[in-house]
């Protein structure tokens, strides 16, 4: 009771806890515990960029290291957030370049970067070494170049699925001419090409090489000519494989696959063309990850490559692999962990594809260590999720995307609340779910009640009524991010569940029927919730029961924010005041 | 205004009527009706049948990426030739006119097309570029212009010698 450990100890044993959820936790206890852990931490994560100030995160943690920090909203990949919205990276960028001079690792997710960024990270930080873009937007070519000029310690530069302004290849022949400690490039979402010369004399003075991702523009030849300059690879992105399909240029390239001998991840492969996939099969045997996700390859090709991958455990395919193939994986891939199945015709006219759910069915019953999934597919049968879940108690992540909305059960006609709560209630390690299809307002009372551990809940055309919102809010005890479109719920259970909204860290509604009246009462009665609406009508001359496009809410500490754009709409914390922009124009 | 695929978004979007007379129920959701369950309230609108699947925005949920790639950047098409012993595929979209296209295809089959004239189709080779369109009937190439080419081919034959006439 009276004893208080001693700040080193307690510092020495922080220095084994890695888990951020824990560091949390330690903080909590007490003072002088705060203090120490926050003094100690050095990889920090901000799960939305506005329920906190940079300002703060920087004085809290004086020693980070390493910053994680996420922006828009998740549905914002799928067009849903508009342009401008929000999520800038540079009053983070600045307040760290004031405060945290030894910050070495800055990863950012669906957030605004300028060059202006990049330039300031390059100027400010000199121990910089892995710097990690997914999904961001904002940047040139040159913002690149100026990270690759000046960050001589330089390890990762993973640019993925970013929108960059592509002015050119120039950028390569920015990092040093000495040999740089390049660990990790990841350049495929960049359009235009790269002087090959640049590319192949980087990676000869990169010895510590490991992963390559190439853009579409890097063609075979190139491709080539790298892996014998870089073998020891593990992961490699390839670059268009569209060409003209010479006999040289198969043994060639097959006889450079053969001898990288450590390859583990394949990605790219785009345009690969069925004849150049038996130059790939040397490395299938040692392959733990195949990203075939942008590859049109069809049946029976997709087989004789995969049924080499014994040891695969994470697969993207596009649902060209057709049931035939999945049931290949089935038997072939025991190791399978995640499996992932695109649309290869996202527009409904075309879907003409033998993919069912049949498909899913053999690898659920083939793949015990299926734990992820991510499946498109036109429809569905609560048997088949009936069997899903039998057999794959294990699941973590399950997404399902019928992608006929409102689609039923094909072979009943009943909703596919059955198949969801069998998925709910057997999954008892569900951490994300994805639902479709149709779903009534029961299909949630399971949901709420079951799936105890779901963080991250994503639903469409989904409902009846309030009642599926008030279950959701009423279970679902470990919920963090909800994400809503197209449902038929309104304001009542938002309402009554206020509260639960500070439990979460965001929750996304659009198309839904929830009205301007019930997003202000809900902000002046949560004082730690900012409320955005993101209309393009001032929800001022609207009535107040008419809904709204798009409401995003989400906790913080830091008060609303000053840089909305013109459409969204920060409901003020004083009834009196309103609506307002609060950001000054 | 938000436009998604040369769409606006207010074709589909929620519709708010004049203030105060709008119930819940009748308000139209971006999305589209299926035949079961739901009860199609908009009686305002007109009895055109929903709008194209399509147009849902942000449906199915698939980043743009994945879409341009499986949709607009590939177009493969068989290619044969008669007497060859098998048939090739090209990418109809690496090229941007006849020329271009038919030179691709004397590179890959060995051969010469003869000088196409509309009246008289390709004389002088024996050879005669077709394609199916499609509608499943065979063309041959050069007639239509050449977007309208690309878009409806679906398959090439390259005739040969006494089969193939000099014009179609």
């Amino acid at each position: 009771m009276g004893l208080r450990l001693p700040s080193k100890v307690l510092e020495h044993i922080l220095s084994f806890i890695d888990s951020n959820e824990d560091r949390n936790s330690v903080s909590l206890v007490c003072k002088s515990w705060f203090e120490t852990e926050r003094k100690t931490r050095k990889r920090v994560f901000v799960g939305n960029c506005y329920a906190v100030s940079p300002a703060a995160v920087a004085k809290r943690f004086p020693e980070m290291r390493s910053l994680t920090l996420k922006g828009k909203p998740h549905f914002a990949d799928y067009n849903l957030v508009p342009d401008g919205w929000g999520g800038y990276a540079w009053p983070w960028i600045e307040a760290m370049a004031a405060k945290c001079p030894s910050l070495e690792e800055i990863r950012l997710k669906r957030m605004v970067v300028t060059d202006e960024c990049l330039e300031k990270i390059a100027a400010s930080f000199k121990d910089f070494e892995v710097l990690v873009l997914t999904s961001c937007e904002g940047f040139s070519t040159d913002g690149i170049a100026a990270i690759a000029a000046t960050c001589r310690n330089l390890r990762v530069l993973e640019l993925r699925e970013c929108i960059v302004e592509d002015l050119g290849g120039d950028w390569l022949s920015y990092f040093p001419e000495t040999s740089t400690s390049l660990v990790s490039l990841d350049f495929s979402c960049l359009d235009s090409e790269v002087k090959i010369s640049d590319l192949e004399r980087l990676v000869s003075r990169s010895p510590n090489l490991k992963s390559l991702k190439l853009n579409p523009a890097v063609t075979l030849d190139g491709l080539v000519s790298l892996l014998r300059r870089a073998p020891q690879l593990t992961e490699l992105g390839t670059g268009s494989f569209a060409a003209q399909l010479k006999p040289e240029a198969f043994s060639k390239l097959s006889e450079a696959f053969s001898n990288c001998k450590q390859l583990q991840s394949l990605s790219g492969l785009w345009d690969v063309l069925p004849e150049y996939l038996p130059a790939l099969y040397s490395v299938c045997p040692g392959l733990t990850s195949l990203n075939l996700s942008y590859a049109t390859v069809r049946m029976p090709d997709l087989v004789e490559l995969l049924r080499r991958c014994s040891k695969l455990q994470k697969l993207w395919v596009m649902d060209l692999i057709e049931d035939k193939g999945l049931e290949a994986v089935a038997s072939y891939c025991k190791e399978l962990q995640e499996l992932r199945v695109f649309p290869s015709a996202p527009d409904l006219d075309e879907a003409n594809i033998p993919l069912t759910e049949q498909g899913l069915v053999f690898v659920s019953k083939g793949c015990r260590k299926l734990e992820s999934v991510l499946y498109f597919c036109v429809q569905f049968t609560n048997a088949a999720l009936l069997t899903i879940a039998r057999k794959r108690p294990n699941l973590k992540c399950f997404r399902l995307c019928v992608i006929e909305p409102f689609a039923p059960d094909y072979k009943t006609n009943e909703p596919l609340d059955k198949g969801f709560k069998a998925i709910a209630e057997g999954c008892k390690d569900l951490r994300r779910l994805s639902v479709s299809g149709l779903l009534s307002d029961k299909a949630f009372k399971y949901i709420g009640k079951h799936a105890k551990k779901v963080r991250m809940l994503s639903i469409a055309f989904a409902g009846d009524s309030d009642l599926m919102l008030h279950h959701l809010l009423s279970g679902c005890e470990s919920l963090k991010k909800l994400e809503i479109r197209d449902c038929p719920f309104g304001d009542t259970a938002l309402l009554e569940h206020a509260a639960k909204l500070e439990t979460m860290r965001s929750l996304w509604m659009s198309s839904c029927f929830v009205s301007f009246g019930a997003c202000k009462i809900l902000s002046q009665k949560m004082p730690r919730l900012n409320v955005e609406v993101i209309d393009e009508h001032p929800p001022e001359t609207r009535p107040e029961s008419s809904p709204v496009e798009r409401i995003y809410i989400y906790r913080t500490v830091a008060g609303p924010r000053m840089d909305t754009p013109e459409f969204v709409w920060t409901i003020h914390k004083n009834p009196e005041i309103g609506v307002s922009h609060l950001a000054i124009k | 205004m938000e436009v998604t695929n040369g769409l606006n978004l207010k074709d589909t979007e929620l519709r708010l009527g004049l203030p105060g007379a709008q119930e819940e129920q009748q308000l139209e959701v971006s999305c589209v009706r299926s035949n079961n369950k739901r009860k199609n309230n908009d009686s305002t609108e007109e009895s055109a049948p929903p709008p194209a699947k399509t147009q849902i925005v942000g449906w199915p949920p698939v980043r743009s990426n994945r879409k341009n790639n499986n949709n607009k950047n590939v177009s493969y098409v068989k290619v044969s030739m008669d007497g060859a012993p098998y048939l090739r595929k090209i990418d109809l979209k690496m090229y941007k006119n006849y020329p271009e296209l038919l030179k691709a295809l004397e590179n890959m089959f060995k051969f010469t097309v003869g000088e196409y004239s509309e009246r008289e189709g390709y004389k002088g080779s024996g050879f005669v570029p077709t394609y199916e369109d499609k509608d499943g009937d065979w063309m041959l190439v050069g007639d239509v212009p050449w977007d309208m080419f690309s878009s409806s081919c679906q398959k090439l034959r390259i005739m040969k010698g006494s089969e193939a006439p000099t014009a179609l």
